[in-house]
């Protein structure tokens, strides 16, 4: 990876608008610019339409022989199969309230990234082939014919979207450029063009159950180790059921949380937590992956990866499914998955029930399927757990919202509520960055790679500039979150924008305060720092 | 913008040559049926053709906090969860542009480098005044379509010029609707992203619209004609007893400029951006509650039998490795089958 | 076609929003322009006949202010013949009443000038 500019050489390196019309502009790969492509093996292996060898930054993409023709059938049948995509492509009136709503906007000030002109790339080419205007007046009313450089163009700027909706909330017809995006990348998969950095896991979900293609035996592997780093800091080994049948509880979380720093954290959170309450629950190796970048593939794929859920909690007898941190993983759960894979299996719970407090979940009555944050809010509220937020009072920390769990699903109190019962220190960023106006990380939506790392500092900076607000204003120096890709991306972001930020999930923070029965006096956070607050700590 | 210019200017042109040689009944009674005719079929045939494609998930944008827990208040109205909120969420997007209302101006500046965020609530502004004195000046103009003109009309024009100035009295959403329209028009000429981004498709309504609203103050103010003929004449045609060069002859041929101005309007209607109008209702992203967790949303052309990696095939794999790591197993490795 | 019942509901009102100007103007019934009457004794207006039509509030305006503000008593009309500038001595000498004059045209047409705030509405003769 080459070295970053400094925030002030990025900022100031950002082109004024082009004098030439869009239309006339082709798009650059330079290195650093795109995502690598998928490998033709790992698209063969999922059976994708049309595995080639190709390069972004090579001239010619190798496209199939017919790929003008597959293109507009794929285009036509998503028009028969989405009213949205008809829609948005007739009724925008180009009125540019979305224009300054995107992060890659703002960060790279390249007009194509305003969300109106990413769906007039797309629009344009509809424009010429259904409807009349278009096919008569061509370019002088916008529109214009397929050729290559159309096609990389679309791939281009499909993947410098992460899909996050806010331009939709501000737009007055709620014209969804993450619908968009979708669709573009899915006529793309059709001629072939993916990117590693998506396709990959969702190889390794397919076969391995996760997208970091842990095998079973890994994966109790690390769990354990987990469950070992638990017992050094509390004293307490906290239990790790696998595949066991007859709980009540499925546990399904992003496998990044087994996997890396510090995302691990969060999931010893998980099971300090569950310990604690002696939830009767299992995890599963084979759904061991909450996330799901067929998400970010193709409608289809998303929900390929998805039906392993339901199918594991029928196995195992589950009664309803709780669900990790993770930021697309419920956007999915959210909003598609009853349609991709419902209704749940008939043995299920009629409503979600949380054991400790008898709760019912009502909001969850279909999928079965409950957000962490919404089971431990509830048990915080009804004084189940013995806290001790002073444990993480040396973290002044702030609150970072997901895209899709804030504009796909409204989960903005429950983590709060959470934060504020476990942290004592707690600032909101700006009004416009946080809850339903939150700003990406910047690399959601499959773009969390380090080839583009420079580009993710762009896009992220709106999140960035306003950690660094809070940073200086309020001496912000953590940034507690609910999304696995967050964890793997904010930690770069924040060392760029704003140095000195750790960032961590929600539950990490519960389990830091969590005071357990039997647990030996805590020194040390999970991270085994040392707690500054503590008496008998170093200090 | 020239061109749409241009061809504006010459729509008014050929209207007012073909008026003034004789063609009125061509510009003032065949264009507006067959206007009329392309609008009102064309805007169903746009809507029919909206609703042969499904609705195949539920993805409305949510701008506030869900329904979930009993003590924590749902945003209701920017995240509803039922029907009833829905219908409570588009009354407010249709009637006050509550998404436009949220919008705010970010500028990067690169002291820092930092971004800022204003509040810019102009374009909502312009828009709905827009909007709203359009809709007025509309309803103003049924006291040509009804004999005798109800009160309900008499009252919108009795408030419309209530400051009394001149005579004919000047109505304000006129003055208005022309205000909203040159700042809509000049935020695509003066604003560099609009400039950028704007088409022949935005310039060429917004002026046509300009020219509607110009020619008919033009007749109301400036260049008048003789309304009580052009009542005859507007009667004539909504009772479709059209009238003949009797009446027409009193009309100037501004008033057949001012109606082909219309016309083409209402032909362009269907073909053009101007279906965000309909368009609005239809848009998934507001029209659905979010309550997907809740109750079951049905794709039609969802593939019950996709498969998928099931746990026998994920088993068969990894079955020696599971049993190995303790794991239980469906099935027991074969010892047989080993080596 | 999907979400029948909505989409139908939203066609039926926009059609029925969009044809109001027909189904009002047809229960209307058919218009004849009002026919208003005539001053029996003159034959002549301040200004020909087309232009008074279109133009009348504009004089009537015009002279309101010339005789109000700059005291100017006199019009002299495109055919060159003066007249006293006065709604009460010229105007409503010939058009004695309202009723059948005036209104005729303005209430078809929803036109309700301020002109009888100040000035005595003539009645005709009864």
């Amino acid at each position: 990876m080459a070295t970053l500019p400094t925030p002030q050489q990025l900022i100031a390196s950002r082109p004024a608008f082009p004098k030439e019309n869009w239309m006339d502009i082709k798009p650059d790969f330079k290195p650093g610019s795109f995502c690598y492509p998928a490998q033709k093996q790992t698209m063969e292996l999922l059976h994708m339409p049309n595995p080639h060898e190709w390069n972004p930054a090579d001239e010619d993409w190798n496209l199939p022989e017919n790929w003008e023709q597959i293109l507009i059938d794929a285009f036509e049948e998503r028009l028969k199969k989405h009213r949205s995509l008809k829609l948005f492509m007739d009724i925008c009136v180009r009125c540019g309230a979305c224009a300054d709503k995107c992060h890659f906007f703002l960060g790279t000030n390249d007009p194509k990234n305003m969300p109106v002109m990413r769906a007039e790339l797309l629009r344009s080419l509809y424009r010429k082939d259904h409807t009349m205007l278009g096919k008569i007046l061509g370019k002088k009313v916008g529109a214009r014919g397929w050729d290559k450089d159309v096609v990389k163009e679309l791939f281009s700027y499909a993947y410098q979207c992460t899909e996050c909706r806010r331009c939709s909330l501000y737009c007055p017809y709620g014209i969804d450029t993450a619908e968009i995006t979708a669709i573009v990348r899915e006529l793309l998969h059709e001629v072939g063009l993916g990117i590693h950095w998506i396709m990959d896991p969702v190889k390794n979900c397919n076969i391995t159950g996760n997208h970091l293609g842990i095998k079973p035996h890994s994966f109790v592997e690390i769990v354990e180790m987990l469950a070992d780093d638990c017992e050094e800091v509390c004293g307490i080994r906290p239990k790790t059921p696998f595949n066991e049948k007859g709980h009540e509880i499925l546990f399904i979380t992003p496998s990044g949380d087994v996997f890396a720093d510090p995302g691990v954290y969060t999931f010893m959170g998980y099971l300090m937590l569950f310990h604690e309450l002696g939830l009767d629950y299992t995890l599963s190796t084979y759904a061991s992956e909450g996330g799901n970048f067929g998400s970010f593939t193709t409608f289809n794929m998303a929900k390929k990866l998805n039906a392993k859920m339901y199918a594991e909690a029928e196995r195992l007898g589950s009664k309803w499914i709780l669900g990790g941190e993770c930021g697309h993983m419920w956007r999915v759960i959210n909003q598609y998955m009853d349609t991709y894979n419902g209704p749940a299996p008939a043995h299920m719970m009629d409503v979600p029930t949380s054991p400790i407090t008898g709760t019912q979940f009502t909001n969850a009555k279909s999928t079965k399927m409950v957000h962490i944050t919404e089971f431990t809010a509830d048990l915080i509220k009804h004084n189940k757990l013995k806290l001790d937020p002073s444990r993480n009072d040396h973290l002044i920390t702030t609150f970072h919202d997901s895209c899709n769990p804030a504009r796909g699903m409204g989960l903005l109190d429950e983590p709060r509520a959470v934060l504020k019962a476990v942290c004592n220190n707690f600032v909101e960023m700006p009004e416009k960055t946080i809850r339903e106006h939150t700003f990406c990380c910047g690399a959601g939506s499959g773009l969390n790679t380090e080839e583009i790392m420079e580009l993710r500092m762009r896009s992220g900076m709106p999140r960035g500039n306003a950690l660094r607000y809070v940073q200086q204003k309020y001496g912000v120096n953590h940034m507690a979150c609910v999304c696995a890709i967050d964890r793997a991306t904010l930690p770069p972001l924040a060392n760029y924008w704003a140095p000195g930020v750790s960032v961590s999930g929600v539950h990490e923070l519960v389990a830091n305060a969590l005071v357990m029965t039997g647990e030996k006096k805590r020194t040390m956070d999970l991270r085994q720092e040392d707690l500054p607050n503590v008496d008998g700590g170093d200090e | 913008m020239s061109t749409s210019l241009l061809v504006v200017l010459l729509i008014g042109v050929v209207a007012w040559l073909g008026a003034s040689l004789g063609l009125a009944s061509l510009f003032g009674v065949f264009l507006p049926y067959v206007a009329v005719i392309i609008f009102i079929a064309g805007v169903v045939w746009r809507m029919v053709y909206w609703s042969k494609s499904p609705v195949p998930f539920a993805i409305p944008t949510t701008g506030g906090q869900q329904a979930s827990l009993e003590w924590i208040k749902q945003a209701s109205l920017d995240n509803p969860s039922t029907k009833w909120g829905v219908v409570k969420r588009m009354f407010l997007e249709v009637f006050f542009f509550r998404s436009l209302f949220r919008n705010t101006y970010a500028e990067v500046r690169e002291d820092g480098p930092r971004i800022v965020y204003f509040s810019s609530k102009w374009l909502w502004c312009f828009a709905l005044l827009f909007h709203y004195c359009f809709l007025l000046v509309f309803i103003r103009h049924f006291r040509f379509f009804i004999d005798p003109v109800p009160a309900c009309i008499t009252f919108i024009e009795a408030v419309d010029g209530v400051l009394q100035i001149g005579a004919p009295r000047l109505y304000l959403t006129g003055v208005l609707l022309l205000t909203a329209l040159l700042f809509l028009l000049g935020r695509r000429l003066f604003n560099e992203r609009l400039r950028y981004l704007s088409l022949m498709n935005d310039y060429f309504p917004l002026l046509l619209i300009i020219a509607l609203v110009l020619s008919g103050m033009s007749l109301r103010y400036f260049i008048k004609t003789d309304i009580a003929s052009v009542k005859a004449f507007t009667m004539g045609l909504v009772t479709f007893q059209p009238v003949g060069a009797e009446v027409t002859k009193n009309i100037g041929s501004l008033f057949f400029v001012h109606l082909t101005y219309l016309s083409v309007l209402l032909m362009y209607f269907p073909f053009s951006k101007l279906m965000h109008a309909p368009g609005v209702f239809f848009s998934p992203t507001r029209n659905l509650p979010n309550n997907t967790r809740a109750v079951h949303h049905e794709n039609p052309w969802n593939d019950r039998n996709a498969p998928f990696t099931t746990y026998a095939e994920y088993e068969d794999t990894f079955r020696d490795v599971m049993v190995e790591a303790g794991l239980p197993v469906e099935k027991q490795p074969d010892a047989g089958d080993k080596e | 076609m999907y979400n029948k019942t909505y989409v139908l509901a939203g066609i039926i009102i926009f059609v029925a929003l969009f044809t109001t100007p027909f189904w009002t103007g047809i229960m209307s019934g058919s218009y004849q322009r009002p026919a208003v009457q005539l001053p029996a004794n003159e034959k002549e207006c301040v200004e020909p006949v087309e232009y008074m039509r279109a133009e009348h509030m504009q004089l009537l305006n015009d002279w309101r202010d010339q005789a109000l503000r700059n005291e100017a008593r006199v019009y002299v009309s495109s055919t060159g013949k003066k007249w006293e500038i006065s709604l009460q001595n010229t105007c409503l000498k010939c058009h004695n009443n309202t009723t059948e004059f005036c209104d005729k045209c303005h209430i078809s047409n929803s036109v309700y000038p301020y002109c009888w705030t100040c000035h005595i509405e003539p009645k005709g003769k009864k």
